[in-house]
């Protein structure tokens, strides 16, 4: 089994990615458990959602607090809401940076890799949602979910909005090809 | 067909299927999402059934009460303070027979306002009447409500049902869900038809006086209804079983019993992150088992007996607190037993959300190493535990 943890503010698509990963793990036939931090959370409000995955059913019901991946949506959370804390040894944190500045410090036991995932929104889909962008990055440096089971997944969710579901690929396949 | 669905959207693609007449609901946290699916069910028709916009829960229970008093098939879901406000109204239910089916999104009670998960609000509601059945992930919370109408429909029954999920962990979690086919669930589940209901031609009356001269009998023929769903049950699971072909309802279920030395009992879906806390320490050479209570109420007794007679430590594990007493699900296993074996330990967590993880299990099983205890609260904060609360005097 191994655990993902995405960090975002509210409003910025954490449990659209979390529920993304999700399906395209279920498309390969892995199983896999998404769900969001509990609560209510107010607009612009930090927030995590998570997901396990696994070869069998995923029984844990607790939250995640060493996972081995960690997807960070909003660079100005990585701080304040200590977000490479606990990270498995070996893991990965995919990191949205707006400036190399946003992120200076080592890591110590894992690997970062940082990406401009808002300019590729931008660019791409024309809205600054770095949540898609991390997608494909995740696909690539993980390992563990294929680049087509992450288009199949988007390609269900906006089945009925052709024009942005092309967006959104474009954006998921920039993401993959930058890390 | 297998799809990768949230627990609310699971249980609202079960009650479609089940095709009620009425649903009636009042949106809250962390209930919303189911309601807010079948509403959009019948406005875009795939569920042909009237959704009663209402302002309260006390009222959706009013409406499915009376809907289901005219012979109709009804489904309610609620949580928490909404499930507490129907309370009036659910003891009735219960009272007049009437085969209501409702999903309890489990969650804390207030004060302080507390949205997230605990099983104080159904547990709270354990003498209503009400058969109670607790899920341990998406799939069960799906194929308890199809079960429910079954088992609550069934002219020996007519009795109300309520099928609790988590709030949160179940209902805004997304995991892998088998949902069954129309035709399938129509041969399993068909039509409701009505004993007794209102009826202009055959005029009858319910929930009027009950006087001392009869109250009395109402009560002892619910009580022993219930005690028949205790045989009923299991017969239900196993007609789904053979109709679906995975497991149905049963009263409990027993996970590396056997040979256990300890068994963790308890409910709902904390008993997957035992289970994965269970295969570690078994790796270990620990043999530790579950004891998973489904159906709460009827409390299956003799289950109980014979699964932990045997055992040398039992610890229950509560997600409520009968406040001034201990938790509920101990005090129901420890009378099975009075003062004979196994040793049963009590032990309160997770109250208003407060995570349990693996760690929390495995304090518990370390606590009971070195003494019994009877309502030994897991991961309280000692600081938060000062004399203004009136801690120790």
């Amino acid at each position: 089994m191994k655990e993902i943890k995405i960090f975002a503010r509210a409003g910025q698509g954490a449990i659209t990615t979390a529920a993304i990963l999700g399906e395209a793990f279920f498309h390969q036939e892995i199983y896999a458990y998404a769900f969001p931090s509990f609560g209510a959370a107010r607009m612009g409000a930090p927030m995590n959602a998570f997901l396990r995955f696994d070869t069998k059913p995923v029984r844990l019901r607790s939250q995640i607090y060493n996972p081995d991946f960690v997807l960070v949506i909003d660079p100005t959370l990585i701080k304040t809401e200590k977000c490479f804390h606990g990270i498995k040894k070996g893991g990965i944190a995919i990191v949205a940076i707006r400036d190399e500045a946003d992120l200076t410090e080592k890591p110590k036991g894992f690997k970062v890799a940082k990406i401009f995932a808002e300019k590729i929104a931008l660019e791409t889909i024309g809205k600054p949602f770095s949540n898609t962008v991390l997608l494909g990055a995740f696909a690539k440096l993980s390992g563990d979910v294929k680049l087509e089971s992450i288009n199949e997944a988007v390609k269900k969710r906006f089945s009925s909005k052709p024009e942005i579901l092309e967006r959104n690929l474009a954006a998921i396949k920039r993401g993959y090809d930058a890390v | 067909m297998k799809q990768f669905l949230e627990g609310s959207f699971a249980v609202a693609e079960g009650a479609k299927l089940c095709k009620p007449g009425v649903v009636s609901a009042y949106p809250i946290t962390p209930q919303t999402h189911i309601v807010e699916r079948l509403a959009d069910f019948v406005a875009t028709g795939s569920l042909n059934a009237q959704f009663v916009n209402v302002e309260s829960e006390h009222s959706a229970a009013t409406v499915v009460l009376g809907a289901c008093a005219a012979g109709v098939r009804v489904f309610t879901a609620t949580s928490s303070q909404g499930l507490i406000y129907m309370s009036e109204v659910l003891f009735n239910i219960a009272g007049m027979r009437f085969p209501v089916v409702m999903v309890c999104a489990n969650r804390a009670l207030s004060a302080p306002i507390n949205i997230w998960n605990d099983q104080q609000d159904a547990v709270s509601l354990r003498d209503s009447g009400w058969v109670q059945v607790y899920a341990e992930n998406n799939q069960e919370a799906l194929d308890f409500v199809l079960q429910a109408y079954k088992l609550g429909e069934n002219p020996k029954i007519m009795l109300p049902i309520i099928v609790n999920m988590d709030g949160f962990i179940l209902t805004h979690g997304m995991e892998t869900v088998d949902v069954p086919a129309n035709e399938l669930v129509d041969k399993f589940l068909p039509p409701y038809k009505a004993p007794y209901k209102l009826d202009v031609e055959n005029p009858m009356s319910f929930g009027l006086l009950g006087d001392p001269t009869v109250y009395i009998e109402t009560r002892y023929a619910l009580h022993k209804t219930l005690e028949d769903c205790l045989s009923m049950i299991p017969q239900v699971g196993k007609e789904f079983e053979a109709t679906f072909g995975r497991k149905g309802l049963d009263l409990v279920e027993l996970y590396k019993v056997e040979d256990a030395k300890t068994v963790i009992v308890a409910m709902g879906s904390v008993c997957g992150t035992i289970k994965d806390y269970i295969d570690t320490q078994r790796e270990e050479g620990k043999k530790i088992g579950l004891l998973r209570i489904v159906s709460y109420r009827p409390f299956p007794k003799e289950k109980v007996y014979e699964a932990l007679k045997k055992i040398p430590k039992v610890l229950v594990l509560d997600k409520s607190i009968s406040l001034g007493s201990e938790g509920p699900l101990y005090t129901e296993v420890k009378s099975v037993f009075a003062n004979k074996k196994p040793k049963v330990s009590g032990f309160v967590a997770g109250l208003g959300g407060r995570d349990i993880t693996i760690e929390t299990i495995k304090d518990m099983v370390d606590i009971s190493r070195k003494k019994e205890v009877r309502c030994e609260f897991l991961g309280l904060r000692p600081e938060l535990l000062k004399e203004d609360f009136y801690v120790g005097i």
